[in-house]
């Protein structure tokens, strides 16, 4: 009898203190899922904050600040047009700048030289180019490559502004070489090395591996990977504002100066006058924001079906 | 030899030497960039260059002493803010992994690393500065903090993955309970690799310009005070590149050499870190 009593106390403690641990256990995951929600929450929320003080800009403009020419606070008048293509010929010509050696280099680390000390001084190399901040690059082209392209302008017979949209495209290919070579370099590596060996048993030299194999098999990766690199070069905001020129007209060819989405936010956001004013700042920061993800995501999608492949 | 195979040899080595070529030349602008830094930092630093506030144009001298203090203190406190909470999403994310909600997050993260940094000054400048009604350090350090989550994340996320089952499982087996087990065993392991993305993630901030235009703002002043307007290391590098003087510009390659040297001393100790802590199973 007594003994039973006692065994219940014990049970009854032993229920307590499993109790207290259920009760921690929940809390903690709730918690650790919060973490989780809190960042969904963020990244909804400035979407809708964007949105939301994008109103004024959308009403004021509608459709017409996606083709009008002239952008003139005073008058309210606001087309971004000329930014817009700014934007993407900075981006596509940084790629097409970039591509060629940013390729090059996925394969000389990813097939040629996979391991040991030359792969690691070179992936070292091209992983600390991603580490110099944006406004070094810029100070950095201001000083040196400025000069540079001003006397290819004058051997050329164009205004020598020096600035525009060539120099800015060149330091952003510069930027974006890190960003497309870790990404093709890790696809390339992965190619299935019983594909590669049978081509070599067949009297397959690398160049045609590579050629016939490596590239064929990996394009969507490639893709992917410069699609990402789109997506970093067009928010990339700091370099290119140094370097553009910040005019307010369609540029007419590379060596004009022009104007980005993200300079001219970055140029007029903190002297940007009237509501509408700032307002139609933030429909392109919103336009901005949609079109990164946009890429991103189908980037990373193009990605994982790839590696699942 | 035959001619049509000598030729498949040839095209091989040009394509060889091509590709070494235009490896060897994307490395140049790193070099090129770090040689300049290096020469021209090298020579405006010096003892008063870290005590002294900018001078005013046509004063010879002057230092950088605001700007140091103030990236000091906004960095501090955005890896204040980021560190903890990315290293708690991190376990969410490498712990529910089958979850529904964890593949969200999943997403929701790629996508925070690929908003462009003046996007998230514009959001930080409606969320902080708007409603305060003055740019505050506070406000800079809040963007940059978003800004460090996604690689803190990703890199708690797959340290911890790489810690075997089997460990979790001997502690389970125990008796241990589930938080206890995460909190004591799988944590601590996965530390090396939370702290390495930390270090990694404030180099990458600490350069970071266009989030702090509209928020920290700068201040030609020391400043300690987080809710008012702070100057960064990258803001005088910005507004001093811009300048026709000779004296800032001076004053800019200074910052330059000492950001970069700094930034590249956090990356070394990532590497150090990632080699000497790596996990052996």
């Amino acid at each position: 009898m007594l003994f039973d009593q006692k065994n219940k106390t014990i049970n009854n403690r032993e229920d307590k203190k499993l109790h207290k641990v259920l009760l921690f256990e929940k809390i903690f995951q709730k918690s650790l899922g919060l973490t989780g929600i809190i960042l969904i929450i963020i990244l909804i929320s400035i979407f809708i904050t964007l949105t939301i003080t994008s109103i004024p800009s959308i009403k004021h403009l509608g459709i017409k600040f996606l083709y009008g020419k002239a952008w003139n606070p005073v008058t309210d008048e606001y087309g971004a047009l000329p930014f817009l293509i700014g934007t993407l010929l900075t981006s596509l010509l940084a790629l097409i700048i970039s591509s060629p050696f940013a390729l090059s280099t996925a394969i000389f680390l990813g097939e040629y030289y996979p391991k040991g000390l030359v792969s690691n001084i070179f992936k070292n190399i091209i992983e600390l180019l991603a580490s110099i901040p944006s406004v070094v690059y810029g100070f950095w082209g201001i000083v040196i490559l400025v000069p540079i392209v001003r006397n290819l302008e004058t051997q050329l017979h164009v205004l020598p502004y020096g600035v525009g949209i060539l120099t800015s495209s060149i330091i952003l290919a510069i930027m974006i070489i890190p960003y497309s070579v870790s990404l093709s370099r890790q696809v390339i590596s992965m190619v299935p090395p019983s594909l590669k060996e049978g081509a070599y048993s067949l009297g397959a030299t690398r160049f045609e591996v590579i050629k016939k194999i490596i590239i064929p098999h990996t394009r969507s990766g490639l893709f992917a990977s410069i699609l990402l690199a789109l997506g970093r070069a067009l928010g990339e905001t700091m370099a290119v504002t140094m370097l553009i020129g910040n005019s307010h007209y369609i540029p007419k060819n590379i060596f004009s100066p022009g104007n980005t989405m993200a300079s001219v936010i970055a140029n007029e956001f903190t002297e940007a006058t009237g509501s509408v004013y700032l307002s139609v700042l933030i429909e392109m920061g919103l336009l901005l924001f949609v079109v990164t993800t946009l890429i991103n995501i189908s980037g990373r999608q193009i990605i994982k079906r790839y590696i699942l492949h | 030899m035959d001619k049509a195979i000598k030729l498949r040899f040839y095209k091989d080595r040009i394509f060889k030497s091509g590709i070494i070529l235009l490896t060897v030349l994307s490395t140049l602008p790193l070099l090129l960039i770090l040689f300049y830094i290096v020469k021209q930092g090298i020579t405006s630093i010096n003892w008063d260059f870290f005590i002294n506030l900018p001078k005013p144009v046509g004063e010879k001298g002057g230092g950088i002493i605001n700007a140091l203090i103030g990236s000091g203190i906004i960095v501090f406190c955005a890896s204040l803010m980021a560190i903890p909470f990315g290293a708690l999403a991190g376990l969410y994310l490498s712990e529910y992994n089958r979850d529904k909600l964890a593949y969200w997050v999943g997403l929701c993260v790629d996508v925070l690393q690929g908003i462009p940094s003046i996007v998230l000054g514009i959001i930080i400048y409606l969320w902080v500065v708007k409603p305060t009604g003055h740019f505050s350090a506070l406000s800079g350090s809040i963007a940059l903090a978003i800004m460090m989550l996604p690689p803190i994340i990703k890199s708690t996320e797959e340290t911890l993955k790489l810690i075997p089952v089997t460990i979790k499982e001997a502690s389970l087996a125990l008796g241990v309970p589930y938080y206890k087990t995460i909190l004591r065993i799988i944590l601590p392991m996965g530390l090396n690799g939370i702290l390495s993305g930390s270090i990694l993630s404030i180099s990458r901030v600490a350069g970071e310009t266009a989030p702090l235009l509209f928020t920290a703002f700068g201040n030609p002043f020391i400043n300690t005070n987080i809710l008012k307007p702070m100057s960064s290391l990258p803001l005088l590098i910005y507004n001093y590149a811009g300048s026709a003087y000779e004296d800032w510009h001076k004053l800019a390659w200074g910052a330059s050499f000492v950001l970069i040297m700094s930034i590249l001393f956090l990356n070394l100790v990532t590497k150090i870190l990632e080699r000497r802590w790596r996990i052996q199973f």
